[in-house]
């Protein structure tokens, strides 16, 4: 039976590579996701693993911060001097130094502009002097040893062009630095930073414009000569006390990388997320590929049963060919695999996240995407399979060969049930009080919907193109007639490709319709409670120096200026995000909605916090909240006022004073500028600019820009979804590719006669384009139906976390339905073109 | 070669003048037809024969513009096939000539009128509904126009497909053993559709056939053999035809003694 196989596949080449393909681009999708975050680990732990001294001395925190906490630390990260001498005489110590480290330094380029990060930190360090400790190499110029001396990573270096005895300039979360580039270096063994920028400056310095004079933020220690490191640290932490972390390299490299595999799981499950919808769509074009083909062979394979095949050899035969299928497109996926990770990488890298060194490919990789690749194929050619073994033997005598329509009756109960069952979770989740469960709720609807919706197609097909489908014989006549003709004729067929499609669309409308509701909301949002004429912030929401906020409020016109800081600490013993803004001016620049209290209290020990958190917590006006600070220290705030959820301020709100008095950084996150009565905004705008021109760090906004900012975020976030989607939709098209070119192949006499009674070659690829287009608008506006179902549904369970409005842009959805008749024209193409090659004698003698 | 029957005022409504055909070359070159002469008089039914391999099927073809001939040229009316591009010669087809085929005459999609309006849908003409009456009512189908060719035997799709040839009114109708596939019964009805629509419409109709009876419903007989008409027969019955075809060579393997034989050679 092989040798059937064998020539079967051979001789449906095209076919199958068609079908191939569909798993080739959704292995590659899966391997290269599993490259690039093998390459993404590999990175960051070389990035941990470069801190050069055995045995690390740090602050303890009193609660775990996650990686969310970097650059919220603050003094609950200094570590005084004195503890360097302390440990100097712990035994075994053969080095050690004290060092500072902070975010918030940025270096600008010689034009004045930020150097981009991506939103990677800019960090400022202490030059280490023992070289045996320090994570860095020198590779250019010398040392910085005064205040006016300064050096930077040769990346930075590299990319601003900056030479040692250059003037630069730097942003620190102090004042601007002017000073002469002595030296750059390199960081670990690559110099590999994903993207941060460091900068360097002797340690006075760096005290003054980072920590304080005498706190450190950090301790190397070297172990003697054949001193375990384990031990020493041991005994360091004997020394130190319970106040400090004591951790040898390895235990600081793992606790970096096991606070960094939780993030890197997040862009690791979102992208495989994708290549899941990827291989779930190409499951329907290979199922659909092999049925047809088996349809196509019904006689030969009706022969081998009268000739004596079992049922099981014959299954096997066409299982044989999809396992063929399956193992080549693997192959094949891996290899694009590979040119999808690169590609990741590069756009990663155009964010500013830079990965150097080699991509990696596992051995893990390989096998999951021959796993995936493969047991897709067989399942999907199962189906095929089982309807071929059924095969009667007297299906070979028959002359013509009739594909049997199976009934629709089984789709449809299964079908309706299960959307029935899709949209009853839709409507719970939707009416559903906790967001998080709502959504969950929403999300096995739709996932229910879609089912549903893939079994009904089929039914559904029938009269939506009898009754859309009717405008092709208007416009086009018999062409269009003829072409809505063979859209209906095999429903399956027709809703299988459809449904390719569906999927894609609806996943890119849901998304859309989030976004346009998001967008909404925050113009609602922003309109209704920024008072503040003007707002001042990086992109990003990078901290900067109180130097600007200063400067800002000197200017003419300017009534007040509120900062807004981001903190951390444990609030009833759960670790909270806070944000903390000045309490007397906090009403002037932005309007909350209070539900009970107000922010009178907030200026004291008081804490105010929206709804949400008040009702998840149980707090009520007036109920204490036990706070730990970072730096281990007790302290007891009230709640003095509950309002209505606000992206703006956030959840839990403290004042600037609280922050400061449990350690906060001093940086602040975000200005808002009120502005004097009467004076207008056009009247201070050039004075303000003319002020932040020294922090290019900052933008001025005001309300429409903070909007456009805001929005544009969510816009940004909306592309690359839409960008990973266009996967799904490309292998949608080239399941409409396949219909198309075996229906032509099927239809290969009518093609014949038709031109014999005079259709011509324009006519007959405008007939075969009609269907495409026919099926593909079908498909999409399936897609769009369930995909504005979806969204509306997740935006409504979403009430609460912010997305207040509810959009839909349909001017959006109208383009993706061209979009999807313009998918359909181009995969017509190349069937058109075949069908219209088709010699008339040859096609009318084929039999 | 002018043939006797070919005298009349009238232009025939189609002719040949040394059509030469030649598939393949080399070994496997084969003459398919040879230096034809001929012509089909207006409101004549003449039917080709031959043993298969004699190239009626290949003149039939090149005769209505569906294959190009290697030598010579072929006219329906004074077009001059040849002359013609592939666009010209579709819209040929569709408004002048007509085709009724063996099998697989009928699209599945559409009912039974919609398949005999075909041709001029595709043109985009509205059909001359007084001659579209006549020819339903003259092949007997008014009941069956609403079906679809699979809810229709095998006999009436072949009259259907014999309908939608004369719908559009041709110069001529070629038809290609359209009774090969049927019971004799059944290919009766067709061949009376057929000599009915030459008698009584005045219809040009040329047919190839393997079938002696079906040759005895023409008004004339040409024979063919290797790729030459070697005879003609006028006012043919079926025993005279089936003395005739008896009369070729008995020692050629091809000899047409009617049956499968020459009915694989059509296919």
């Amino acid at each position: 039976m092989w040798r059937t196989t064998w020539r079967s596949l051979l001789a449906h080449k095209l076919r199958l590579a068609l079908s191939g393909l569909a798993i080739v681009l959704g292995v590659a999708f899966v391997v290269g996701t599993l490259i690039f975050t093998d390459t993404l680990s590999k990175t960051f732990n070389e990035l941990f693993e470069s801190t050069a001294a055995d045995v690390n001395v740090t602050r303890a925190a009193a609660f775990d911060q996650g990686l969310e906490g970097t650059g919220t630390g603050g003094t609950a990260t200094y570590v005084p001097a004195d503890l360097v001498d302390e440990i100097a005489d712990v035994e075994g110590v053969a080095a050690v130094e004290g060092s500072v480290q902070a975010e918030g330094v940025y270096i600008l380029d010689a034009d004045g502009e930020v150097l981009d990060t991506g939103g990677a930190p800019g960090i400022g360090v202490s030059w280490d002097t023992e070289e045996s400790l320090s994570p860095t190499t020198l590779v250019d110029g010398r040392a910085a040893t005064a205040p006016d001396e300064i050096m930077i990573d040769t990346n930075s270096a590299e990319e601003t062009g900056y030479r040692v005895g250059d003037t630069i300039t730097v942003l620190t979360p102090g004042p601007r630095v002017e000073a002469e580039l002595v030296g750059t270096f390199r960081f670990g063994d690559e110099g590999g930073l994903a993207g941060a920028s460091l900068t360097a400056f002797d340690m006075t310095t760096a005290q003054e414009l980072l920590t304080a004079p005498g706190q450190f933020t950090g301790i190397g220690v070297g172990a003697a000569d054949g001193v375990d490191p384990g031990e020493l640290a041991d005994r360091v932490a004997a020394a130190v006390g319970p106040d400090y972390d004591v951790k040898t390299a390895s235990e600081q490299a793992e606790s970096l990388s096991a606070d960094f595999s939780e993030a890197l799981q997040f862009i690791n499950i979102f992208l495989l997320v994708f290549a899941g919808i990827a291989l779930f769509v190409g499951t329907f074009i290979i199922l659909n590929t092999f049925s047809m083909l088996v349809a196509q062979r019904t006689r030969e394979l009706a022969l081998l049963r009268a000739l004596g095949a079992s049922r099981g050899q014959v299954s096997r035969s066409v299982l044989g060919e999809a396992l063929v299928v399956g193992i080549v497109g693997s192959t094949v996926g891996l290899a694009a695999g590979y040119g999808i990770a690169a590609g990741l990488r590069a756009l990663f890298g155009s964010f500013g996240l830079t990965l150097d060194g080699s991509l990696v490919l596992a051995g893990d990789t390989v096998l999951w995407g021959y796993a995936v690749g493969v047991l897709v194929t067989l399942v999907s050619a199962y189906v095929p399979a089982r309807r071929a073994a059924r095969m009667p033997p007297v299906a070979a005598m028959r002359d013509d060969v009739v594909t049997v329509q199976r009934g629709l009756r089984r789709r449809t109960a299964v079908g309706a049930v299960l959307a029935a069952v899709g949209l009853a979770a839709l409507v719970g989740g939707t009416l559903s009080d906790d967001g998080g469960t709502g959504a969950s709720l929403v999300g096995l609807g739709a996932l229910a919907l879609i089912l549903g919706a893939t079994a009904l197609s089929p039914v559904l097909a029938r009269p939506f193109l009898r009754s859309v489908g009717a405008l092709l014989p208007r416009v086009w006549g018999t062409t269009g007639r003829l072409a809505q003709e063979n859209a209906v004729r095999n429903p399956r067929r027709t809703a299988a490709t459809a449904s390719a499609l569906m999927i894609g669309l609806a996943l890119v409308s849901a998304f859309s319709v989030i976004g346009a509701s998001t967008n909404a909301s925050i113009d609602k949002l922003i309109a209704g409670s920024v008072r503040a004429e003007f707002v001042v912030s990086s992109a990003v929401g990078l901290p900067f120096s109180p130097d600007v906020a200063e400067q800002v409020g000197d200017v003419d016109g300017v009534a007040s200026v509120m900062p807004l800081r981001w903190g951390q600490a444990q609030l009833d013993g759960q670790t909270t995000f806070l944000t903390a803004v000045e309490p007397d001016r906090l009403a002037r620049t932005i309007e909350l909605t209070w539900v009970d209290g107000s922010a009178e209290g907030l200026g004291g020990d008081g804490v105010i916090v929206d709804q949400p958190t008040a009702e998840g917590r149980g707090w009520a006006v007036g109920d204490p909240v036990e706070v730990l600070t970072l730096d281990n220290r007790e302290q007891q705030l009230t709640v003095s006022g509950i309002f209505e959820s606000n992206q703006v301020i956030g959840s839990t709100v403290i004042s600037l004073g609280t922050l400061a008095g449990a350690g906060g950084v001093d940086q602040d996150r975000f200005l808002f500028v009120d502005l004097d009565d009467g004076v207008s905004t056009a009247d201070v705008r050039p004075q303000l600019d003319e002020v932040l021109a020294a922090y290019p760090i900052v933008d001025l906004k005001d309300q429409t820009e903070f909007q456009d900012e805001q929005k544009g975020q969510v816009d940004q976030l909306l592309l690359l979804i839409n960008a990973m989607l266009v996967l799904s939709v490309l292998i949608a098209a080239l399941g409409i590719v396949n219909t198309l070119a075996m229906s032509v192949i099927e239809r290969t006499r009518e093609i014949g006669l038709l031109r014999a009674v005079g259709l011509g070659r324009a006519q007959l690829r405008r007939m075969v384009r009609l269907e495409a287009v026919v099926i593909s608008i079908y498909g999409a506006v399936l897609g769009l139906v369930l995909g504005t179902l979806f969204g509306v549904a997740l935006s409504r369970s979403l009430a609460d976390q912010g997305i207040t409005e509810l959009a839909v842009p349909v001017p959006r959805m109208v383009v993706f339905l061209l979009v999807a008749a313009v998918i359909g024209v181009l995969a017509a193409v190349g069937p058109a073109r075949r069908a219209a090659r088709l010699k008339v004698l040859d096609a009318i003698a084929q039999t | 070669m002018t043939l006797p029957g070919s005298t009349s005022a009238a232009p025939p409504a189609a002719r040949g003048r040394s059509l030469t055909k030649v598939f393949g070359a080399g070994d496997t070159r084969v003459v398919a037809l040879d230096g034809v002469d001929v012509d089909f008089d207006r409101g004549r039914f003449t039917a080709i024969m031959g043993p298969s391999g004699s190239g009626k099927s290949t003149l039939m073809h090149c005769m209505a513009g569906l294959d190009s001939v290697t030598e010579g040229q072929a006219f329906i009316g004074d077009v001059d096939l040849s002359s013609l591009d592939d666009k010209a010669l579709t819209v040929l087809r569709r408004d002048r000539v007509g085709f009724v085929f063996q099998a697989f005459n009928l699209l599945p999609t559409l009912t039974a009128l919609e398949n005999i309006t075909l041709p001029m849908d595709i043109a985009g003409r509205k059909p001359d509904q007084a001659w579209l009456d006549r020819v339903i009512d003259t092949v007997g189908l008014r009941e069956r126009l609403a079906h679809r060719p699979t809810e229709l035997s095998g006999g009436q799709q072949q009259r259907v497909a014999c309908a939608r040839a004369l719908a559009g009114r041709p110069d001529i109708v070629f038809a290609d053993e359209p009774t090969g596939n049927l019971d004799s019964r059944s290919g009766a009805d067709v061949l009376d559709f057929l000599r009915s629509s030459v008698r009584t419409m005045d219809q040009t109709v040329v047919m190839v056939t393997h079938d002696p009876n079906a040759a005895g419903y023409a008004d004339r007989v040409l024979f063919l053999a290797d790729g030459r008409i070697v005879d003609e027969m006028a006012d043919p019955t079926a025993e005279r035809v089936l003395e005739r075809l008896k009369a070729f060579d008995p020692a050629d393997d091809r000899s047409a003694d009617g049956g499968a034989a020459s009915r694989a050679g059509v296919r």
